[in-house]
């Protein structure tokens, strides 16, 4: 079987060629020959995806089919899902089963989809390559012995293998872009506010989205018509309408004006990935768009430090919930409850997590607040101004989505700040809350490179209308 | 060094995580390593810029006080460690 997208899995369904059940078996059965060598998911739920399957035939005999009804899809394992396991790859949650689902998972249910298992991440969506997973590190699929990207890299890998029609994956720093570009598919990370964080499980409240992970743009798109729109339960959700957003696949984009920002294309960027991205972008030209090669936002050196101190922060706050006392994992050996709790926390979080929650705390502390928290937090406001100003001259941004292509498993899992700079380019993004996509652009030595389109607030439409005009089959 | 071992140890016990000598260690050379590179925020002029805590235009979202249907308490404490009919239990608290 080879990959289907989104569209092609649905012509099949809605021609009565194939029926969900039997789609679902091809993938439950491509998952058990591939899952030995890629390991994308943490729990596979076979009965689960066969049961919505039969359901999902039942609707379309009724002649109620959408786009995405009885289509199987991967869910990283950070959204809630009612009754089926959500560890975050951590130890502390390794028994955890939600009681309740995510707005997304409602509404991808409403849909009549097929969740085919949850998949594998950095533990909390702290990372960029899933070595930081708890239980074990997922492969590329182009490359057994790279990583796929982080943190979703097994909702990456599961889509770039074929496992799963589409995946969900979430974006905090790149979590979404990064590992869509090191596996070769799409991801797409929405505009702050526009799809529901209800279930979403919280690393870094102000910068976390769940977006789609797809074989092309139009998949994407037709994710985002199900997933995006207004949740009361997310008091940071923003009431936007929402639009079709394949309205504008494929559309013309003579005289648009799109920048190029120079100071993406300078830090330890690979020559390979510079030169596919600037070949990309060149398409755009000839395609009609107005480029300025020359584009400039000063403030990116300073994107790093200024989300290491935010994210970091943030984190430390939601994972005190972390407690060994409602759900999760529990060590009862202390002398007292104190005690008990951070030998919990000591037993359940690996080190990244450890690292972060400590750099946080030590951000946030007394004494030293104003000098990082808060220092942080204007260099936030000043990078959010400088994509304000571009936005005046520019209909989008274009970058290359990391600076390196997928590196080597263990590479770089001694060196925390090396990791975080795999991240340097998705990371201003998430600090001025755009939405951004990361498409393929064609392969640097047999490993796919990815292009960055960077959009204004809710202007999801334009930056797929862009991504669709240049991308490419892997 | 950025940062002591002393004060590792005491940000870990704010963040109540318990640390071995040899994750005091680590994390101390690795912590101080990490700020010295954000020492580039310091540089940055942010002479009257206002922080910004979030990016979207929203403020003070109310709801009406209303009751709603919520989890029943078997729901909420089926991932209970430990419970007493519907309650919760933890080891001494003091002691």
């Amino acid at each position: 079987m080879e990959k289907l997208s989104i569209s092609q899995a649905h012509q099949l369904l809605k021609n009565k060629e194939v029926s969900s059940v039997e789609l679902t078996q091809a993938y439950l059965e491509k998952i058990e020959s591939l899952e030995p060598s890629i390991k994308a998911f943490v729990t596979i739920t076979p009965e689960v995806a066969l049961k919505q399957a039969a359901r999902a035939d039942e609707m379309i005999a009724r002649g109620d089919i959408k786009p995405l009804t009885g289509i199987p899809v991967a869910i990283k394992d950070l959204i809630s899902t009612k009754g089926i396991r959500t560890t975050c790859s951590s130890k502390m949650l390794f028994n955890y089963i939600p009681p309740y689902d995510a707005t997304v998972m409602e509404r991808l249910y409403g849909s009549g989809v097929v969740v085919v298992g949850k998949t594998n991440m950095d533990e909390f969506a702290m990372g960029s390559s899933t070595e930081n997973s708890a239980f074990f590190t997922t492969h590329n699929p182009y490359d057994l012995e790279r990583v796929p990207g982080g943190s979703s890299g097994g909702s990456a890998a599961a889509v770039a293998a074929g496992e799963a029609v589409y995946a969900l994956g979430s974006d905090t720093g790149g979590s979404i872009r990064q590992p869509a570009s090191f596996c070769g598919v799409v991801g797409l990370k929405p505009t702050y506010g526009r799809v529901s964080r209800y279930g979403l499980v919280a690393f870094a409240s102000s910068l976390d989205q769940i977006g789609p992970m797809t074989q092309d743009t139009l998949d994407a798109a037709l994710v985002m018509n199900a997933i995006a729109g207004y949740d009361e339960r997310d008091a940071t959700s923003v009431p936007e309408p929402v639009p079709d957003y394949t309205s504008l696949i494929g559309k013309d984009i003579k005289g648009m004006r799109i920048g190029a920002p120079k100071e993406y294309f300078e830090r330890g960027i690979e020559s390979g990935v510079e030169r596919l991205v600037r070949k990309a972008i060149s398409k755009l030209e000839q395609l009609g768009a107005v480029v300025d090669w020359d584009a400039s936002l000063p403030h990116t050196d300073c994107a790093l430090a200024c989300y290491y101190i935010i994210a970091p922060s943030e984190a430390s706050a939601n994972l005190s919930r972390y407690d060994g006392v409602k759900y999760g994992l529990s060590v009862r050996v202390g002398e007292n409850v104190l005690e008990d709790m951070a030998l919990t926390r000591q037993v359940g979080f690996g080190d990244e997590v450890k690292r972060r929650i400590m750099l946080g705390t030590y951000a946030l502390s007394a004494g030293y607040y104003d000098a990082w928290y808060l220092k942080a937090q204007k260099v936030r406001t000043i990078i959010r101004r400088e994509f304000d100003e571009a936005f005046k001259k520019y209909d989008v941004l274009v970058t290359p989505t990391s600076p390196t292509v997928a590196f080597k498993i263990g590479e770089k899992a001694s060196d925390p700040y090396q990791m975080y700079l795999s991240d340097i380019y998705t990371l201003p993004v998430n600090i001025a809350g755009l939405p951004a996509i990361s498409i393929p652009v064609g392969l640097e030595k047999g490993l796919p490179v990815g292009l960055q389109v960077i959009g204004k607030p809710f202007n999801e439409g334009t930056v797929l209308k862009v991504a669709s005009a240049c991308e490419t089959k892997n | 060094m950025a940062l002591s071992k002393e004060e590792v140890s005491r940000i870990a016990e704010l963040a109540r995580l318990k640390l071995d000598d040899g994750e005091v260690e680590k994390f101390t050379t690795q912590l101080s390593y990490i700020l010295e590179q954000f020492q580039i925020l310091q540089e940055v002029d942010t002479t009257d810029i206002p922080p910004t805590a979030q990016a979207t235009p929203i403020k003070n979202v109310l709801r009406k006080d209303e009751v709603k249907p919520s989890l029943s308490v078997e729901e909420v404490l089926a991932n209970a460690p430990d419970r007493e009919g519907d309650f919760l239990r933890i080891n001494t608290v003091l002691g």
